[in-house]
């Protein structure tokens, strides 16, 4: 099972509440803006924490009673809405931050020509796939997509989707992907969870 | 035109502030943080006593300092029995009561750049497998670093122009802890110093001139081209 999830946590004057349980592949959680999804992915990456409940990947507890594993220890790989590239670090140094720099590995994002540009000079498709191949060269456990592809031109969505798409089906890591787009949630998702 | 014994106040001036600077800064760094990022009781407070010597009356603040490193004073008495050593009268004098005045501005500036940090970027940090101190090391600081050398910048600038602390906590020393300022007050009492205190003043407002357009310059850089994407 890649992903166990059930947490439950306020935030404000809103209550979030999800519980499932997914296979592998894809799982897409499909929803309108401010249901919560951002937050569940926070939830499972390790930034905040659930009032109450559990939170298991691969098998691995990440967080139960007793049990709150810091980010860093998680195995995440977190793409953010806003890429979140580091404003000082050139591509290059960006992409090595969570590991060994190895091109071939995430070739499939055409981005080796960015290597030495400042993240403040790409365009939005480039700093997208830029933080995916950040995530992925930090060997991550699975993957985190939070609407992966909102605001980028329909060629650009292209790419990207391709990419996810490969990540899926030949790098077999788990993902778990929010988007509020019906369109993307059937393409990536082999299992979409309404929210 | 500038004599050897004005070169030398300059100098004497420079050193007090660039050390008083130095020592401070990690300080100061220290309390911004502690200020931009925790949350602890009394935390209001803090930051009060860290602003006093803004407001305070500067000669109050030397009073102070001397009651504390006087040979009998709990900090005097300490740096005697341990190091052999007492700041009275002492251009080290003259750049603790510069730093303690400086520290506040320093303080805030610091602060002020720390809390732009973008703490999504921190956490972005946190999921790719750095822990806390690497995170810190490699984002927290280096996005900090043109609020800090601002503040740093700032800190050497006031560390020039103090006198009240300075005057009443060390005295006014010539070739010791005679600084810019101290030595125009001296001139402005003598028969004749007048073109003295035209000097002197001319090199206290260019050296101020310059490390506040110097920190300006930083804190510009500061807010350009590290935006997030």
């Amino acid at each position: 099972m890649s992903f166990d999830i059930d947490v439950r946590k306020r935030i404000g004057d809103t209550d979030i509440a999800l519980t499932f349980a997914s296979e592998e592949g894809a799982t897409v959680l499909f929803g309108p803006s401010g249901a919560g999804k951002t937050s569940v992915l926070n939830m499972i990456a390790g930034l905040i924490a659930p009032d109450a409940g559990h939170i298991r990947v691969g098998g691995e507890t990440l967080f139960d009673a007793g049990v709150n594993l810091p980010p860093e220890r998680r195995g995440a790989g977190y793409v953010f809405q806003d890429a979140r590239l580091f404003p000082h670090l050139r591509v290059a140094a960006n992409l090595g931050y969570g590991g060994p720099l190895d091109l071939d590995a995430i070739a499939f994002l055409g981005i080796d020509h960015l290597l030495d540009r400042w993240p403040r000079t790409l365009s939005g498709g480039e700093a997208r796939r830029v933080a995916i191949g950040r995530a992925l060269l930090s060997r991550p456990r699975f993957l985190l997509l939070d609407e992966p592809l909102s605001s980028l031109d329909r060629a650009r969505r292209e790419e990207v989707l391709r990419a996810i798409e490969h990540v899926r089906d030949t790098l077999a890591l788990p993902i778990l992907m929010v988007t509020h787009d019906a369109a993307e949630a059937e393409r990536i998702g082999t299992r979409i969870i309404a929210m | 035109m500038i004599s050897p014994e004005e070169w030398q106040i300059v100098a004497l001036s420079l050193r007090v502030g660039m050390v008083s600077m130095l020592v401070t800064l990690p300080l100061a760094f220290a309390l911004a943080w502690l200020l931009a990022r925790v949350v602890f009781p009394g935390k209001i407070l803090v930051d009060a006593v860290i602003h006093l010597p803004l407001v305070v009356p500067p000669v109050v603040t030397g009073w102070v300092l001397l009651l504390l490193f006087a040979p009998s004073g709990p900090v005097g008495a300490w740096l005697e029995a341990w190091f052999g050593v007492s700041v009275l009268f002492r251009w080290t004098g003259a750049a603790i009561a510069s730093g303690v005045m400086a520290l506040p501005l320093m303080v805030r500036a610091m602060r002020l750049s720390i809390e732009a940090v973008d703490r999504r970027l921190e956490g972005a940090a946190r999921t790719l497998g750095a822990g806390r101190w690497r995170c810190f090391r490699t984002i927290t600081l280096p996005l900090s670093v043109p609020g800090i050398l601002a503040g740093a910048v700032l800190g050497f600038a006031r560390g020039l122009g103090e006198f009240g602390a300075t005057i009443t906590f060390v005295s006014n020393v010539p070739g010791e802890t005679q600084t810019l300022p101290l030595a125009i007050y001296s001139a402005l009492q003598q028969p004749g110093g007048d073109a003295m205190v035209w000097r002197l003043s001319a090199i206290s407002v260019l050296l101020s001139l310059a490390a506040l357009v110097a920190s300006e310059l930083l804190a510009r850089r500061a807010g350009r081209g590290l935006h997030v994407i």
